[in-house]
């Protein structure tokens, strides 16, 4: 077996926070990773899911090195890359690239799109002004623009356009890995679709590996081969996409998918609220940090940190009872009736004509 | 379409109109609705399909230079639309409220929980004492499930999380008591465990008071889980209406389909979503003929020319397409 891509040990971030104005003391730190380890291998497509506030975009922004991470290793392709800096740095910033949830805060408004995507290549020095230039032609008509659009502005295109060329830009240097933060959570139901079958897409023709960052479930099932659950900076459960989905493990993860209003009226009211807020990070409960609004808490969740353990291959979930929850009884079958379905078929038979 | 009697709601050829320099545009062009009492009636579109206008136009909260062109929105026997100004005041609050999106910039940051919810009580009721005001407001926050709610009727909104700062909407619209909840996308910027809750209190507080709520989303999830009634929107006007059970087992209009598709499911894996093709046309730019021709797989020449009526396909499922259901029609 080959090593994997990406291999994150350890990895925490941790702000602190200062009060007072010239004598600025610290009186508190705000743990927003703190100590999440994973590997991505090539190809594979890694999801990082988890609520707002739970640390998963600062991973991501960990990895590419955006921001320092005040603990932990990064290793890329086999080389330690948490201490380099300057060129070395910057050649590997051409190996990973990002494409980001905002596609209208995220592209230069006085940039034509010609100069957006050929910019990350003028950075690196790949090519010249006429083989750049036949390079963004090819990544336009990759990602399903036209020649046409090169010489526009962003103001001139939707949000899924927009989403196009932020991902035409990343591509531009051919990274082998690329951190996808919420790409479709900005994006229309119709549009979603449309990106989502792009990047898988892309994916399978060139071999890219994906982190993930999402919040929403359903489009995580689709796209992620395997998926991490985040909570309060740390991960809580990893586990190969279909037996998150089948037999989730943690009661956070099992809340996370309960809580997922079905497009099906026949199933109403089978949603599930999950009690409470979520904890501040500046102080996150001891124990287990989820036992505040776990169902299943006991008295050793509020003393005793529960490490990530291995329950099957490839399947850790960090909770003192894993083995001894209920079963999960959750039931995702049903969905689409016969005729919908029928409809859908016939929908997609004219479309592919 | 005529509206049914118990209905609280019922919307007759709405059409809201912007001046801009090119001419009028519609944002909303034709719309019959109706809501029952005591109901939910979902309205579902993507962006740009004028669900949010459509609801401001019921609120008579739309601002120069767009204006109600024509049509009628009767609330309880009046016509909104014709109503004036001072009593549309009234209207609003004690017999009309709307939730939005985004609780953090709908709420006031220099003031306090308790000061917003007052205010419109105040509104209606002059008289009040402020002892009394603040006595309604804590019974309103305690209605929305806040815990301690004494203690955050002094807090600021950025003392909230989003989950409270939605409740704290919620319990400002529902302080006077109206007939009429507009809900436009009041989960989406929530994360979806706090959605949850806040769809559980709607309907608790649904079932308690009564009212009837208008949800407009974007979400098929959230539609199923709350409507009763379904209308789906498209470039202004209504393509499917349909009880949601019927909408969802019994889809009839390309649009709706193609919404289904786009939507990844957790009870299946495919190996691609069924997007729909290209991008919602502007209003400034509507195609001729059916609005969603350019983009459906099933469409003919006629589509091109002729714009279809919405008609009532089989008994209460109405949709706007000259070839629903498509099954009648696929070779």
């Amino acid at each position: 077996m080959t090593a994997p891509l990406l291999e994150v040990n350890g990895l925490a971030k941790h702000y602190p926070v200062r009060k007072g104005l010239i004598l600025a003391k610290q009186v508190g730190t705000v743990r927003a990773v703190d100590g999440v380890s994973f590997t991505l291998n090539r190809g594979e497509t890694l999801a990082l899911v988890g609520e707002s506030g739970c640390g998963k975009s600062t991973t991501a922004r960990l990895v590419l090195r955006l921001i320092e991470p005040s603990a932990g290793t990064l290793r890329f392709g086999g080389d330690d890359i948490t201490g380099i800096g300057g060129s070395a740095l910057r050649a590997m910033r051409r190996r990973m690239q990002i494409v980001f949830q905002d596609p209208y805060a995220s592209l230069n408004p006085r940039l034509t799109v010609a100069d957006t995507i050929a910019e990350p290549m003028q950075v690196h020095g790949i090519g010249d002004a006429v083989s750049r230039r036949t390079r963004v032609e090819e990544l336009l008509s990759l990602v399903g623009l036209r020649p046409f659009h090169a010489q526009r502005y962003p103001h001139e295109f939707s949000g899924g356009q927009r989403q196009r060329i932020g991902i035409a830009r990343a591509l531009s240097v051919q990274p082998e890995l690329v951190v996808c933060d919420e790409p479709v959570s900005a994006l229309d139901v119709s549009i979603q679709a449309q990106v989502v079958n792009l990047l898988k897409d892309l994916q399978r023709r060139f071999g890219l590996a994906y982190l993930f960052i999402a919040h929403d479930l359903a489009v995580v099932k689709h796209v992620a081969d395997r998926v991490a659950v985040m909570y309060l900076g740390q991960i809580v459960e990893t586990a190969p996409k279909r037996d998150l989905f089948a037999a989730p493990r943690h009661p956070y993860t099992r809340a996370l998918l309960a809580a997922i209003p079905h497009p099906d009226p026949a199933r109403r009211g089978q949603v599930k609220p999950l009690g409470g807020d979520l904890p501040s990070p500046l102080n996150p409960p001891a124990g287990c940090r989820f036992h505040t609004r776990c169902p299943f808490a006991q008295e050793r969740c509020r003393q005793e940190v529960p490490t990530l353990r291995r329950l099957a291959p490839g399947h850790e979930a960090a909770c003192h009872f894993a083995e001894t929850l209920p079963a999960a009884g959750l039931d995702f079958a049903g969905g689409l009736s016969e005729i919908a379905a029928r409809r859908l078929a016939l929908y997609a038979k004219a479309r592919a004509a | 379409m005529s509206a049914t009697n118990d209905g609280l709601l019922s919307i007759e050829g709405l059409r809201t109109v912007f001046r801009t320099h090119g001419g009028e545009i519609a944002a909303v062009d034709g719309v019959d609705l109706s809501v029952p009492r005591g109901r939910t009636l979902g309205i579902v579109g993507e962006s740009g399909c004028g669900k949010s206008v459509l609801s401001l136009s019921v609120m008579r909260l739309i601002a120069h230079p767009g204006r109600v062109a024509a049509g009628r929105v009767m609330l309880d026997g009046r016509d909104l639309v014709q109503l004036p100004a001072g009593e549309m005041r009234d209207v609003r609050g004690s017999q009309v409220a709307m939730i939005f999106q985004e609780p953090m910039t709908s709420l006031n940051p220099v003031h306090t929980v308790g000061f917003q919810i007052t205010e419109a009580m105040r509104a209606h009721d002059a008289r009040a004492s402020a002892a009394e005001l603040r006595e309604r407001a804590i019974e309103a926050l305690n209605r929305v499930r806040i815990p301690a709610p004494e203690r955050r009727f002094d807090e600021y909104p950025h003392q909230l999380s989003g989950g409270m700062r939605q409740r704290v909407m919620i319990a400002m619209a529902l302080a006077c008591r109206p007939k009429l909840l507009i809900a436009d996308e009041p989960t989406t910027a929530l994360d979806v465990t706090v959605q949850a809750q806040i769809l559980d209190l709607l309907r608790d507080l649904q079932q308690e008071t009564g009212m009837s709520i208008i949800l407009i989303t974007h979400d098929l999830g959230v539609v199923a889980e709350m409507a009763d009634e379904v209308a789906v929107m498209y470039a202004g006007r209504v393509v499917e209406r349909a009880p949601a059970g019927a909408l969802f087992n019994d889809p009839m209009h390309p649009y709706t389909l193609g919404l289904l598709g786009s939507v990844p499911r957790l009870d299946e894996e495919r190996e691609s979503l069924l997007a729909i093709d290209g991008s919602v046309p502007p209003p400034f730019a509507l195609p001729r003929g059916c609005r969603f021709h350019p983009r459906c797989p099933f469409a003919t020449a006629e589509c091109r020319t002729e714009q279809p009526p919405l008609r009532e396909i089989v008994s209460g499922h109405s949709a706007a397409c000259l070839r629903a259901p498509v099954e009648a029609f696929a070779a």
